[in-house]
């Protein structure tokens, strides 16, 4: 494999095949944690950290995992790891683990991860399957960002509230921008809005690519 | 299936390194965990307390009521007594507040030992934001009414909200919140009233009041 596959690899995680965009797929922690970009920002790196150790781990026991028995194995790798995230999330990020709650634990539901294992893993060598999970886990996280982003400033007035529960010091209020938000933008529908114009904008800029591309 | 031990080898295997990784996973970081949560825990109790002075650690002598008991509430009610030079200066009741607009709220009344209110502060809720999380006091100022407060100041029949016929406001566009709280602030002064001595000096391991 080429440094040009492994770039390949990334591009693919993070716009062309990118997890929620593209496959709509891990969406009940994207929608439900994405109200500020810290939220979002915390649950992407964790699940980014999840997906990379179980593509990993996944490529490298294929050779010995027999079809039959290998979706209980993901399971068992996945739920394993997650398990070890939230411990570690608990004991040196505890503020983070307040704000993000049962949604650390429900990462092993992401269907996104058993995904990766089985179309990916499974049938790749260790090294592009590392890849693989730190593009798709990129491109997660830089979405779940991105809508954290976008409703914390709408739905709040304000961005990067609560920095402190990722990096330690004292409580900082971010910036506020206005004071107050549109509400709706922190509420579930909010959630569902930004990820449509989310998605609309990737497609639009897609087809204008396309678009130049064929001129 | 000629496979089939085979198949069982690996994942006995499998489920054995995994349990083996997240057995000492939870072995490194237990300690750090039980230390985040106690220090969790007093940092959430001491805003109740308004700046009071006090010995050693909130959650030291604390007292479990079980239900049935007359205080809000059907869960169990957890009061930390809180001393000062000994003598003790103050108990915080962490009750449940019934009739949120989403649920419960657990609430968390400061009360000195003369019967002023040191602070109240909101422990849980699922209120609306932007309208019933106006209890917080990192959205808005309205616990802090209760500051100082006492069943005298003003009297019992005050301890409503105004629209209400009480002395206290309300939150903009929700008194359903409010309500609730304001209720189980005034029962737990009641109770406090009714049963101050027994409060403040019973030993943490006796079982009911
Ligand atoms: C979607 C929705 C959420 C609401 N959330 C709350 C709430 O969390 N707390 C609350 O007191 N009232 C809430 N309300 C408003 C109550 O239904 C009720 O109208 C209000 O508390 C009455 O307040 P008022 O006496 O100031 O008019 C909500 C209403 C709607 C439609």
């Amino acid at each position: 494999m080429t440094p040009g596959h492994f770039i390949d690899r990334l591009q693919t995680g993070l716009w062309r095949e990118n997890p929620g965009l593209v496959q709509l797929l891990g969406l009940c922690p994207l929608l439900a944690v994405t109200t500020t970009f810290v939220n979002g920002l915390g649950l992407g790196v964790a699940t980014l950290v999840v997906l990379t150790c179980s593509n990993v781990l996944v490529s490298a026991t294929r050779r010995w995992i027999l079809a039959e028995i290998r979706v209980p194995i993901y399971v068992l790798i996945i739920a394993s790891l997650v398990t070890c995230t939230e411990l570690i999330i608990k004991a040196w990020f505890p503020a983070l683990d307040r704000s993000l709650g049962i949604f650390i634990p429900l990462i092993v539901t992401n269907c996104a991860i058993v995904a990766r294992a089985e179309l990916f893993a499974s049938r790749n060598g260790i090294a592009p399957s590392f890849f693989d999970g730190l593009g798709m886990g990129a491109g997660f996280a830089l979405l779940l960002m991105a809508i954290g982003f976008f409703r914390e400033l709408v739905g709040k007035g304000s961005l990067f509230a609560d920095f402190h529960m990722l990096f330690g010091g004292k409580t900082l209020a971010g910036l506020v921008v206005v004071d107050g938000g549109w509400l709706l933008a922190v509420l579930p529908p909010g959630a569902f809005f930004s990820l449509a114009l989310a998605v609309a904008l990737k497609n639009y800029l897609d087809g204008k690519r396309d678009a130049a591309g064929r001129t | 299936m000629p496979g089939i031990t085979i198949r069982g080898i690996t994942l006995a295997t499998i489920a054995a390194i995994c349990a083996t990784l997240v057995a000492a996973t939870n072995h490194l970081t237990a300690a750090r965990i039980a230390a985040n949560e106690q220090a969790w825990l007093e940092k959430s109790l001491e805003p109740a307390l308004g700046g009071l002075d006090y010995d050693g650690s909130i959650t030291a002598a604390k007292l479990v009521l079980e239900p049935p008991h007359d205080l809000p509430g059907d869960d169990a009610v957890i009061i930390y007594r809180v001393y000062s030079g000994g003598a003790p200066a103050a108990a915080l009741f962490a009750v449940t507040a019934k009739g949120g607009y989403a649920g419960p709220i657990r609430v968390l009344v400061g009360i000195g030992a003369a019967g002023t209110i040191t602070g109240v502060r909101i422990l849980e809720h699922r209120e609306t934001p932007g309208l019933g999380d106006g209890i917080e006091a990192s959205r808005s100022d309205w616990v802090h009414q209760f500051d100082s407060r006492s069943l005298g100041d003003p009297p019992v029949a005050g301890w409503h909200l105004q629209v209400d016929g009480g002395e206290f406001d309300q939150l903009t566009g929700a008194s359903v919140t409010p309500r609730a709280v304001i209720k189980a602030i005034r029962e737990t002064l009641l109770y406090f009233d009714a049963h101050r001595e027994k409060i403040l000096t019973m030993p943490a391991t006796a079982e009911a009041l």
